[in-house]
């Protein structure tokens, strides 16, 4: 009777709360993150309410260290310096992230391709765009400076394209060593894409995407099926871990309790 | 691209030692060049110069009200650039009195500009935008009237840009420097569509990004307290502020509350922004509504849901100007029509976690 029940009902978790856990558990403790608007900042919020206590979170508008009370609207407003160590500015925080200050950079996008180079500033040509989009932000900042660049994003065949509308964030470029040639700092780049679907990493030899894990339910197949370039696959696929109840709690109790984000279908 | 050659052409006619434009343009080794616009750039001797002539040394009285000061120091086709951080503190009183008086032609810098360009585009102000961050509401979603402006071609993208970028470009100004080495936007299409040069660093021998100077010509600031002369200080982040300021050819400081020249001097290491900097002091209470003052008021998310709703159409946006922005004479008028005292206590309530967030564009 109760296995019947749960099968109708499904997991009782959503996909962007399993993205969000998924996420927030790449970020580990004692180290900087610099975090984007939504889905990032829910990661990052859950990983130091959770097991990263001394998560240093770091956003653009100059809010260093805070132990943010609830989801902030913008990454600017009075949220992302909540008892924090230091409220300066972005001058300081993009400087310390050029000097190497940024373990992690969390980023959503709109298109990534095989290099993990994303695009957040149009669909459609430049000039006469399809869809404009908000363009760069802090995004080709934190995509050029943290040591390794965390995506998170839908995945679909027109958001995993063989070809970007406009690359706004650098990934690996054309391939191996292109990031250096271009003159961006030496050993970073994109670390992880995390999806409704799995979680890929980058080959280091070509520095092409690879799935690394599928979340519980999903196959590699439909992974590849939701891909427009050809996936690496890695020799062990894992399964992606479901969210604890301790980690759904802290969610929805505390980062997200009026539903900005976790509560969008 | 030609403004480079000019500009060296010129410096030579200066040129003490009068250097030749060959070696000059060989020691910079240009290898790649941005095919953005160069907006407000200045050579820095002309910036000095418009120093030297035009910014105050003394303390004079600087208080007017908003509406001189749009009137005074605002001009059609001007590149504006507003403090704050696009619905953080942000000068809407100012933006409010320029769609009142039908500012046209205005070139803007997006640096991160979330509702304020939004409100600005949707009344028609704005011609050209710089993009670092436009078009969006953050975590409200993207935004209906500036979206449709630019895809169909009524506002033009001149240029695109990173945060850090413009910002630097800013910094480049505040130091009095033609331009800024930077390692971002290398090897993009944000670069490719942005003013800047990559060159060879004659140190390390790899390549760099030069950002240009960017020297708006208006600025709004938005304070928490400033002294009559403008001595300004700012509670929470500075965003860009300390170098924006600095950068401007013209500063409006608006200002929670003015305050005697004594709470300056008492700690003057708290100012972020002093008076010889600016151009004008105007007192506007709640003068970033609807968006946020950190440690005063929260952002108005019932009246963000409000715009984002009505912006959708060009009906919605004539029927948001006509009531909020026409249909009163003053941001006091304003203030009382999206709900008076009562909604600012609840924003201050917000701001300080009492009560509950309400945000009805969630569900949009």
């Amino acid at each position: 009777m109760a296995m019947t029940d749960e099968k109708k009902q499904g997991p009782n978790y959503s996909t962007i709360e399993l993205m969000a856990c998924a996420a927030s558990r790449l970020l580990e403790d004692k180290r900087s993150v610099f975090v984007g608007t939504g889905l990032p900042i829910i990661a990052a919020m859950l990983a130091q309410k959770n097991h990263a206590p001394g998560l240093l979170i770091v956003f653009e508008a100059g809010g260093i260290g805070p132990k943010i009370p609830t989801l902030p609207i913008s990454v600017g407003d009075s949220r992302t310096f909540y008892k924090g160590v230091m409220a300066n500015s972005m001058d300081y925080v993009m400087s310390t992230g050029q000097m190497g200050y940024i373990d992690y950079g969390f980023l959503g996008a709109a298109q990534i391709d095989i290099h993990g180079n994303i695009n957040t500033t149009v669909i459609g040509p430049h000039d006469h765009p399809k869809t404009r989009l908000p363009g760069s932000g802090g995004a080709n900042d934190v995509g050029s400076l943290a040591w390794r660049t965390i995506v998170i994003m839908q995945q679909d065949t027109r958001k995993f394209v063989p070809k970007l509308d406009f690359l706004t964030t650098p990934g690996y470029l054309t391939g191996p060593g292109a990031r250096e040639a271009a003159g961006l700092p030496e050993g970073t780049g994109p670390y992880r894409v995390i999806t409704q679907l799995g979680i890929m990493g980058f080959d280091d030899a070509t520095k092409c995407m690879k799935v690394l894990s599928t979340h519980p339910g999903v196959t590699v197949d439909q992974v590849k099926q939701a891909t427009g370039f050809e996936l690496l696959v890695s020799d062990n696929v894992q399964t992606t871990g479901a969210p604890t109840d301790k980690e759904l709690k802290i969610l929805r109790k505390q980062v997200d309790p009026a539903g900005l984000i976790l509560g969008r279908k | 691209m030609d403004f480079f050659k000019e500009n060296i052409c010129t410096h030579n006619n200066f040129h003490p030692y009068g250097c030749s434009r060959q070696t000059q343009v060989r020691s910079m080794d240009i290898i790649e060049e941005g095919k953005g616009e160069l907006l407000a750039w200045r050579d820095p001797d002309d910036a000095r110069r418009w120093v030297r002539e035009n910014k105050p040394r003394s303390l004079d009285d600087k208080r007017m009200d908003i509406k001189d000061a749009v009137s005074k120091f605002v001009h059609d086709g001007d590149y504006l650039a507003m403090g704050g951080f696009g619905h953080v503190r942000v000068s809407m009183a100012a933006i409010y009195e320029m769609i009142r008086q039908g500012k046209k032609g205005i070139i803007m810098s997006g640096k991160t500009a979330v509702h304020d360009i939004d409100v600005l585009v949707g009344a028609g102000c704005i011609s050209k935008v710089e993009v670092a961050y436009c078009f969006g509401h953050e975590l409200r979603g993207l935004s209906p009237a500036s979206r449709r402006a630019v895809e169909t071609g009524r506002v033009k993208v001149a240029a695109e840009i990173s945060n850090a970028g413009f910002q630097w470009r800013y910094k480049a100004a505040a130091m009095g420097l033609p331009f800024m080495p930077t390692r971002v936007m290398a090897g993009t299409d944000t670069f490719k569509h942005s003013s800047a040069k990559v060159v060879k660093d004659p140190f390390s021998g790899k390549p760099i990004v030069l950002l240009p100077a960017c020297y708006p010509d208006i600025v709004f600031v938005h304070v928490h307290r400033c002294d009559k002369f403008g001595n300004c200080q700012v509670d929470g982040t500075l965003i860009e502020d300390f170098e924006l300021a600095r950068a401007a050819r013209r500063l409006v400081v608006t200002t929670e509350e003015i305050v005697d020249e004594k709470v300056i001097r008492k700690e003057p290491w708290r100012t972020c922004i002093p008076f010889f900097l600016v151009d004008a002091v105007v007192k506007v209470p709640y003068g970033s509504h609807p968006g946020n003052m950190p440690n005063i008021y929260y952002s108005d998310e019932e009246h963000m849901a409000e715009w984002l709703s009505l912006s959708k159409t060009d009906e919605g946006l004539k029927q948001y100007f006509d009531k909020y922005v026409y249909g009163v004479d003053d941001f006091k008028g304003y203030l009382k029509l999206v709900g008076g005292k009562k909604k600012m206590q609840y924003l201050k309530r917000l701001e300080h976690l009492k009560v509950k967030l309400k945000a009805p564009w969630r569900d949009r």
